[in-house]
Order: structure tokens, then sequence, then C-alpha cells
């Protein structure tokens, strides 16, 4: 494939197109106008991610800019992808915020609906939800394919994005968890990162059903891991985070291990178990870890999952 | 119905300021069914500030009333006596009832004794639940008879999110436990119509100009309009 013929042209894209298996971390902006906090979680991801997720208001918590910290990322050595949520803009700024990302060199763009304000530290705000996920990816592709803003009106550059949406192959309605990934894709979405998989079996029936509506080859699916430092971590995402499936046998797993240096070894261990299992099930394109909060766990990991060097694409 | 809650009684008191001739006037539709502010309410508050008047001897009158609806000016004019003679009008009747009392005696000082919340049914007894949110395009006839603007936590076109868990939409707080995913809903109740293609298409975004994001509305009858 010659450049001309990306999207984007991101290494993402490249590795994703090349059908090499992708590796994409997490990174959360600091609650302060600290941008050595990025720097850092940068330097300890290069080499070591093909590209790094960068929330947006992450928990719909105040931090630094997505698009301001996937700056500060690229300029440390890891191509962003800026996540953009549509709980804090209305389309006129995500389009202003998209043109102005494509300017400062970054290309990869996750769209997402955004968690709630009520989980937030501003449970006051104005919720915006002028547009949903669905319709950003569609504003989106439509900037990169067809040159128009969300009103139809033309623009002489456009700007050029590899468009990334995400889907909770845990969430209810099982049965439509499918259908809205085609949606998604029919959307315009170019790859797509798992909510964090725990329960292996249940992602394991839903790509049975991604695969029979032939999904895996319109979209490169990135299976989310996260690893676990404790049981502390893994009892609360089962019960307090919205739409995750942690099984009992993981937080007895955690549970078993002494918490401190052998918890961590113990997370590390599993999330590197559950990376080969991911990776061996058809139409599995690449993992996304988030490790949030822990990214020094990242290096080790994606060495121990066999998954070093990363390919270089021209 | 409209719904509305009263605003604690603190608050009330703060809006009374020190005025001597108080007038608590109710309305007896909307907030009157749905117990908040009819003229059974307009008396309770009217009560409770004369017994404050007492105790911290302002020496401050209050009467009560309740028009058949405060949102007409006919209805208005009927307690209109009593609104002339009274220094302040606060009134229960739901924002717009309030406004039309305002517009109707200005400049006479007329204050909200309740905070209007929403177009709600009473799902059960002293039970009112959210059913729409005025936007002014409606879409429901899409999305099985349930409204994405007001049930959906997050007024999605294309639900539901990633959160949707067992039925149950992501927000919970100690306020809104146990909503409905509505987009949950929506689903079973299309399947229920063997209309599930209606969700699997994408559903553009949505003409929020028509909402009150438009400014505020309008509504002109020509054909109902008096030579
Ligand atoms: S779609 Fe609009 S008009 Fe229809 S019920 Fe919902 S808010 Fe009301
Ligand atoms: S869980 Fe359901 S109702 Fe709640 S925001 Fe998501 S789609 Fe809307």
């Amino acid at each position: 494939m010659t450049a001309t013929e990306y999207k984007a042209g991101t290494n993402l894209e490249k590795i994703l197109s090349e059908g090499k298996f992708a590796v994409t971390g997490e990174c959360g902006p600091p609650k302060s106008a600290d941008g050595s906090v990025i720097e850092n979680k940068a330097k300890m991801l290069a080499g070591y991610v093909d590209a790094v997720n960068i929330t947006d208001n992450q928990t719909a918590v105040v931090r630094i800019s997505s698009i301001a910290s996937g700056y500060t990322a690229m300029q440390n050595g890891v191509e962003p992808i800026v996540q953009m949520t549509c709980r804090d803009r209305n389309r006129l700024a995500m389009q202003a915020d998209l043109l102005g990302a494509h300017t400062l060199g970054i290309h990869n763009c996750l769209c997402l609906t955004g968690d709630h304000l009520s989980f937030g530290n501003h449970p006051e705000a104005r919720g915006v939800h002028d547009l949903d996920a669905i319709n950003l990816i569609e504003m989106l592709r439509r900037m990169r394919d067809e040159k128009k803003f969300d009103c139809g009106e033309e623009m002489d550059v456009a700007p050029k994005f590899y468009i990334g949406c995400a889907e909770n192959p845990f969430g209810d309605p099982f049965e439509f968890r499918a259908i809205r990934l085609k949606k998604k894709i029919l959307a315009g979405a170019d790859f797509m990162q798992t909510q964090c998989i725990f329960n292996i079996p249940k992602f394991k029936t839903w790509m049975e059903e991604v695969r029979a509506e032939g999904l895996h080859q319109e979209i490169k699916i990135l299976a989310g891991i996260t690893p676990l430092k404790g049981v502390g971590g893994a009892r609360y995402m089962k019960n307090f985070v919205p739409g995750m499936d942690v099984p009992d046998e993981i937080v007895d797993r955690m549970a078993g291990v002494e918490k401190g240096p052998a918890s961590h070894a113990e997370g590390k261990k599993l999330a590197v178990e559950m990376i080969k299992e991911l990776a061996e099930i058809e139409g599995v394109a690449g993992v996304h870890i988030m490790a949030v909060e822990w990214e020094e766990a990242v290096p080790d990991i994606v060495e121990a999952a066999g998954l070093l060097p990363r390919p270089t694409v021209a | 119905m409209i719904t509305a809650e009263r605003k604690p009684f603190d608050e009330i008191l703060a809006l009374v300021g020190d005025k001597k001739k108080i007038l608590v006037a109710g309305c007896d539709t909307c907030v009157a069914i749905c117990l908040t502010g009819g003229e059974k309410e307009a008396e309770v508050l009217a009560s409770e500030l004369r017994i404050k008047a007492e105790q911290d001897g302002t020496g401050a009158e209050v009467e009560h009333t309740a028009a058949i609806r405060q949102c007409e000016w006919e209805y208005l004019d009927m307690i209109a006596d009593k609104v002339e003679a009274a220094d302040i009008v606060v009134s229960m009747a739901c924002g717009i009832g309030i406004q039309s009392m305002a517009e109707k005696f200005e400049p006479k000082l007329v204050v909200p004794a309740v905070d209007t919340n929403m177009l709600g049914m009473p799902q059960e007894h002293a039970l009112w639940l959210e059913r729409c949110g005025a936007c002014g395009d409606c879409v429901i006839g899409e999305t099985a008879g349930i409204c994405p603007v007001v049930r959906c936590s997050k007024s999605l076109m294309n639900g539901p999110c990633g959160g949707s868990h067992d039925g149950k939409c992501e927000v919970t707080t100690p306020e809104k436990e146990d909503i409905e995913c509505a987009w949950h809903l929506i689903w079973e109740r299309l399947k229920a119509q063997g209309r599930e293609e209606l969700m699997i298409k994408n559903r553009p975004p949505k003409k929020w100009n028509l909402s009150s994001s438009g400014g505020p509305r309008k509504m002109v009858r020509e054909e109902a309009k008096l030579v």
C-alpha cells in the first residue's frame, strides 16, 4: 500500500493495515497544569506501544485537554490517539478541535459518547450530548472523505483521521452489541477498542457474532486489557464500574496473593496470559492495554507477552 | 402534565423578604394534581408563613387563593382583587403560571414557591416520571413510543451506550436510583413489534434548533385566529 492510499497514514493505521498485531496503550492527563506528567508517561510507553490513547476528561473529571496532551505525547516519542467525547462539546467545538488536532499533526481520533457527568467532579455542569458517538464518527468521516462540515459546507483542506470507536462487549442488551458495532462501521469507524475484558468466554461468544456478520473484516478490533494491581481494583471494577464484567475466579486469583509486589506480579502475569489467549481469537487485530496510573507495568507486560520489538512501518 | 416541587421554606422566606401583605397563589391544574401547588398546598404554605410572621413579630398578613389555571388571562381576572391588594404574590403555579401572573399584574412583585421540573406522568400514586422534553421534533414514532431525548440520560439518537446494564442506565445517583435504560426499553419494544430494523439504521444528529437551543419558541395557528 502506498502512502497516498492510507486514510490518515498514522503508525497505527499502517501497522493494522499490514496485518501486524497492534499494541496500544492509554494515558490519562493530570488534574492540573503539570504537563510533565504526560511527558513522563509518554517516555515510559515509547517503543512499547504503537500508539497511545489520551483520555478526554475521563470519568467526567477535568484534566489537561486530550489534544494538548496528545501533542505533548507526540513530542515525547509516542503517537497519540486523542479521545473525543460528546459530553463536553457541541458539533461546532468538536469540528474546530478536530481541525486543530490535524494541524498539530495528530491523526488518530477515538469517538466516544462519554461517561455521564454525574460520575465526575462537576455534576452540576450542563451535559452537551449534541451528537452521539455514531453521529461523531460519521461527521469525522465526512470531513475526511467528503471535505464537508456537518452542515454540508465544503472545506479546502480536509483533516485526516484514522477513526476509532469503542464498544463494550459486556454491555446490555448483549444481543444488540454486535449490531451496534456494525452501526459504527457503517458510520465510518476504522478501528475499535473494547472495554476491558476479564470474561474471556463471554468475549469469545461476542466475537463469534462479530465474525458471523463478517464485521472483523470491516474494522480492526483491539481487545482491551487492564492489568490488575491487586484484589481491591478487581472488586471495585466488578462492583462499581458501569458495564464491567469481572468473573469471580479473577477476583479469587488476585485475592490469593499478598498485596504489594506479589499482587503486582500476579496482575501482570494474568494480563500476559490474557493477551496470549486473546491474540489467538480470530478477528482480534491487536490489544489495547489500559494501565491507567500504572503505566510502568506496560513495558514488562508487552515484553513478557512476546510483543517486542514493536514493528516499524515506512 | 407539568410537575413541580415546593421550594425549601427558607428559600421562600428569603424571596418574601420584609413584605407585609403576602398572597400565596396556587393553581388548580397540573401542580394541584402533583400535590404541590393546588389550593390546599397554598393554604398550608400560607399558614406556615403566618406562623413564622407571628413568631418573628413582623406583622405581616398572609392570604391565600388559587386560580383554576394560572396560565390563562381569564382565570387570573377571577383573582385580580386579591392580587391587587397584596405587596407580593408567592405563586405555587408552574413556571408558566408564575410568569403569566407577573405579566398580567406588572409591576406587582411575583415570586416562585416551587421549582418546575418536568413534563411527566403519574406512574403510580405519588410517583411521577419524566416523559417529554418538548424538543419540537418528536422522534418516538421510530423509537417505539419511548422518548430518547429525556429518558436516555445522554439524549442519544443511537443508543444504548456502553453503560447500559441489566436494563438499567449507567447513571445512578442518590436522587436517581434504578433509572431504566431507555434504549434497552426501545430495543425490547421494537423487537416485540417486529421493527428492530429501526434501531439498526443510523439516526442522524438531532435538530436541536427546534428545541430551546433555537431560542424562545412561538406557535401561531392562523386557522384558529378570530378575525
Ligand atoms: S422526542 Fe421530543 S417531542 Fe417526542 S417525547 Fe421526546 S422530547 Fe417530547
Ligand atoms: S445507559 Fe441507556 S439510558 Fe443511560 S445514557 Fe446509556 S443509553 Fe442512555
